[in-house]
């Protein structure tokens, strides 16, 4: 693995080999190992190790990006060149502002001096491919009891990202994670179930079997019922998936190119009382490094507070636009709050470790089923994509798992549906939640989020199976 | 209105670089100082089968990139990249194992083939039935993109300068309150060798440009984008596509679409006939006829995340997939065209082919590999395996899934012309599908209702869904040659871990009947 003092060295000798104004180096890699399987058979199986070094250089308000994941004296060399020759021919831009140094990183967000637990488990670095495969063996074994068929993954990673600039800003932050995603495969319904941990101690393949295999089962020769508004059980991942598509307007840049569904909506109350959000990288849930794309420390931030949008999030420069902008004295507080993507971007920043705050009365997803005369439970969603950026809505399809529940009770398993929902109408009505937990799914970046009984949920066509 | 980006002409013989040399041609090899990749190859082949291999294939690829964005008058974003490395692909006690590295040394290249038979053994541990390959001449080739431009010997500046034109046309237009543009290069030269003695060199560009116009009035986002949406239009060229595109001279129009968009009134909802633009069914190609075809996803292989496929084995030459004008191909030759999948073998050393998809509406064809074709009573793979990069495994995807032009003449403005009542509906802005790719939904970004022949009126937010051979057997008119582009994909997403891959797509505008729109804002 690389270290940090190896990390450095490479950003001294790009520095000495370059004439610009400034420069920063961000470096990002490791090892990655993924075990595959289907048909209860490992079809695929691989691991890689690979480390990039991506290099900006800035000359009086001309700023550009060059990488390689080479780290011989000829190929630095290049991509400094590269990085500055492109640099020399942009136009200036009178918002770059110059990199922050140690200091002014952290000062910039004002985030206290908190220290993130860390995410770096040695069991999980040492997996090696024998005990993936005895983890899927595991797996196997399970849909075999079934007589059904498996298909997923179960990988490894331990990575390292680093920035460092010509004002002496120098962060590290090294990881690991595991991961297991299963799908059970029964003659014509599935269940599915993923889970992720920088420590592989707290992953169990056999459970995470036995509970997609239970859904498989369970939701067996699944009936057609019309499309409609249903009141709909989400379970964690499902609502993941679904939330995760409106973070990237939680941001200043989005604001100021107006294509954020918040502008003209910051203070107003968008959604229930019952909802809280705040973007946490500090939370034991959570995993990423404590530090944006310019080195910039994460703020703890909250987003909405009972419903009610409270701020976006900004990187340094989006801050200082939106404080000379139209725009200023209705988008909430405007600073720095650590969440920027690497320079030069169109995007601006986004926040990435989202927590839901935890309901005053938290109920399972047993629970919420017993409260329910006539519902839908949702395993999972699926091909998320937004139809109105402004109403938010959004249209998928629920998969691997989708159930009827009548008077308490799971009944048996459903045709997947096709819905065509508004965000803010969704999370306007929210009826209960459970205790927030990690979640993670295939179209949104990992949270932690509660499962949610929703009213009047959209679904507007069923598909064949 | 820019149109025709591709004829069924051959395309032109790859000329000599014109004016300097990039930089990074002779340099990446120099600079690195590579051993010839035949040293490599051959360290990675028998350390594989010293450790116990019994086939190996290595891939070394270098990898380089230039993106470029502007946004309201200014350059969004500027940068290059390049990445070189090498991976092995090795059968070992009748399991896959792959490793890579981004070290070509000789003890590195050894400890990856080693590692990969290590990887192998394990999966052995986990398995049903030996993997048995599909034969294979072993092929010594060197192929190279064909192009008149090689597009990192274009200045940057010169490349700015063009964004920022079309930017300044954008917003000209009053009501545009974001303007986009993007250029992108690629460069990638594959080195291929395999223990069967296949020995290839490939070198592969592409090029793709695009933008779009916002408008935001009161609570509503407009958007419209030139020459397709979400990057744009994509080949396997040179710079001179963007000579082709004629970005500038669409953009004031594109701006004014999008302002215009907010005056018009929604899609109706209903049954109607809709006429799909190029690109849009550019689109639904690649959804509904690219993804389910893909054996892999038929075979379970792709279950816990692209998902499988509605298509199972005996529906090949059963299934009427669609009407019978309907025929479909998949086809990487060059002469197929510039499409983002062309090329002159797969990554498994497998030649670019042909393969008849849907043949007068009848299901004739998968997309297949070495491993797989024997499952559909093929004794050669479709050669259509490929990898996103060095540290990607190769896996079954799309070339170029093209819908053939009808065979008598008709252009666009004939087959509105011969529509009682429909919607005619251009360039895409939303799109899911089931995972099994039955259930579809699109929305586009501007629709015309059409009346007795006529376009009568803009719409904004068309949408429209169906079931997947439902659709394609509703089609009833197809536009001939002239109206046919092949479009390019450059970001499908599969596997795991996942990797994007770029697919090419031909349509001429066709007219689908009794279609369910608008059920996207449908309130019930």
């Amino acid at each position: 693995m690389l270290t940090r003092d190896q990390a450095a060295d490479i950003f001294n000798r790009i520095r000495k080999l370059s004439s610009a104004d400034e420069v920063e180096v961000f470096v990002a890699g490791g090892h990655f190992s993924l075990t595959r399987f289907a048909n209860n058979t490992i079809h695929q199986n691989v691991t890689e190790e690979n480390y990039t070094v991506s290099v900006r250089t800035a000359f009086g308000g001309r700023t550009a990006r060059a990488s390689t994941n080479k780290f011989d004296d000829e190929s630095l060399r290049q991509v400094v060149r590269s990085s500055e020759s492109l640099s020399k021919v942009q136009h200036p831009d009178p918002d770059l502002l110059p990199m922050p140094d140690a200091r002014e990183a952290s000062a910039e967000s004002g985030a206290p001096a908190q220290k993130a637990p860390s995410r770096h488990f040695e069991a999980t670095a040492a997996m090696t491919p024998e005990f993936r495969a005895e983890g899927v063996k595991q797996m196997v074994t399970v849909a075999q009891r079934h007589d059904i068929t498996t298909a997923g993954v179960y990988s490894s990673a331990e990575s390292v990202e680093g920035i460092f600039n010509s004002r002496g800003l120098s962060n590290w932050h090294a990881q690991t994670s595991a991961e297991i995603s299963i799908t059970m495969l029964a003659q014509d319904s599935s269940g599915w179930q993923k889970a992720n941990s920088p420590d592989v101690t707290l992953l169990n393949p056999q459970r995470l079997a036995e509970i997609a295999a239970q859904k498989a089962m369970d939701s067996a020769h699944p009936r057609e019922i019309a499309p409609g508004k249903y009141t709909v059980i989400l379970e964690p991942a499902a609502v993941l998936d679904l939330v995760g598509f409106m973070f990237f307007d939680y941001s200043g840049m989005a604001l100021l190119d107006q294509r954020s569904f918040l502008n003209g909506r910051i203070g107003t109350q968008l959604f229930g009382d019952n909802i809280s959000i705040r973007d946490n990288v500090n939370h034991p849930l959570q995993t990423g490094s404590p530090f944006d794309g310019e080195g910039v420390s994460r703020q703890t931030v909250s987003l909405v507070e009972n419903g009610v949008i409270q701020r976006v999030v900004y990187a340094r420069g989006s801050a200082a636009r939106m404080k000379r902008s139209e725009y200023k004295d209705n988008c909430g507080p405007i600073a720095a709050t650590g969440h920027g993507f690497l320079l030069p971007n169109e995007m601006g920043e986004a926040p990435q470790n989202i927590v839901f705050d935890s309901p005053r009365n938290p109920q399972t997803v047993d629970q919420m089923i017993a409260a329910t005369e006539r519902g839908v439970l949702v395993t999972r969603v699926w091909y998320i994509r937004e139809v109105d950026p402004f109403e938010k809505i959004v249209t998928g399809m629920t998969r691997d798992g989708t159930f009827l529940v009548e008077n308490g009770r799971v009944t048996g398993g459903l045709r997947n549906f096709r819905f065509n929902q508004s965000l803010i109408h969704m999370l306007s009505n929210v009826s209960s939640m459970s205790v927030p937990v990690r979640a993670s799914g295939e179209e949104a970046f990992d949270m932690v989020v509660p499962a949610m009984k929703v009213n009047d949920f959209n679904f507007t066509e069923v598909t064949k199976f | 209105m820019y149109r025709k980006l591709e004829t069924a002409a051959p395309p032109p013989i790859c000329f000599p670089i014109r004016g300097p040399r990039s930089d990074y041609i002779p340099r990446l090899c120099g600079r690195l100082k590579l051993p010839r990749m035949r040293h490599v190859a051959n360290w990675a082949l028998d350390a594989a089968k010293l450790r116990g291999a019994t086939f190996a294939d290595v891939r070394v690829v270098a990898q380089r990139s230039r993106a470029l964005t502007t946004k309201n008058g200014k350059v969004g974003s500027a940068s290059d990249a390049e990445s070189v490395g090498m991976s092995v692909r090795v059968l070992a006690d009748g399991a896959w194992g792959f490793a890579a590295s981004a070290e070509l040394g000789r003890g590195a290249v050894e400890a990856t083939a080693a590692r990969a038979v290590h990887v192998a053994q394990a999966s052995a541990r986990v398995k049903t039935q030996d993997i048995q390959l599909a034969p294979e001449k072993p092929a010594v080739a060197e192929w190279t993109t064909p192009h008149r431009i090689d597009p990192f010997t274009v200045s940057v500046e010169q490349v700015i300068e063009l964004l920022l034109k079309v930017d300044s046309e954008l917003r000209s237009v009053d009501g545009v309150t974001l303007a986009e543009a993007n250029m992108n290069f690629n460069r990638e030269e594959i080195w291929y060798a395999s223990s069967q003695g296949a020995d290839i060199h490939q070198t592969k560009f592409s090029t793709g440009a695009g933008y779009a116009a916002y408008a935001f009035v009161d609570n509503e986002l407009q958007k419209r984008s030139y020459p397709n949406s979400f990057g744009g239009q994509w080949q396997n060229k040179g710079y001179e596509l963007i000579e082709e595109l004629k970005l500038v001279e669409n953009a004031r129009r594109i701006g004014e679409e999008a302002v215009a968009l907010h005056r018009a009134d929604r899609c109706p909802e209903g049954t109607f006939d809709i006429i799909l633009d190029s690109s849009q069914l550019g689109l639904q190609i690649h959804e509904s006829v690219g993804h389910p075809i893909e054996l892999d996803r038929v075979l379970g292989m792709e279950a816990n995340f692209a998902g499988t496929s509605f298509l199972t084995l005996e529906k090949l030459r059963t299934l009427r997939y669609g009407s019978v004008l309907v025929n479909v191909v998949a086809d990487a030759r060059q002469e197929h065209g510039p499409g983002l999948g062309t090329f002159a073998y797969d990554d498994e050393g497998v030649p670019a082919q042909c393969t008849p998809i849907i043949t007068h509406g009848l299901f004739t064809g998968y997309l297949s590999s070495r491993e797989t074709a024997h499952t559909i009573g093929e004794t050669r793979s479709g050669g259509t395996l490929r990898a996103e990069s060095w540290n990607r495994l190769p896996m079954i995807r799309m070339t170029n899934i093209s819908l053939l032009p009808g065979e008598n003449p008709l252009s666009l403005e004939q087959l509105i012309a011969s529509t009682d009542h429909g919607i005619l509906m251009q360039t895409n802005r939303s799109w899911s599908i089931d995972d099994k790719r039955y259930n579809f939904q699109f929305g586009c970004e501007i629709g015309w209702e059409i009346k007795n022949g006529k376009r009568v009126r803009m719409v904004k937010n068309p949408s429209y869904s169906g079931i997947t051979t439902e659709f394609w057997n509703s089609l009833d008119a197809i536009c001939s040659r002239d109206e046919w582009t092949l479009w390019g994909t450059p970001n499908c997403g599969k596997g795991q871990p996942q990797q994007v891959m770029g697919t090419g797509h031909g349509a001429s505008p066709s007219r689908f009947r009794k279609i369910k729109v608008g059920s996207a804002y449908k309130t019930m």
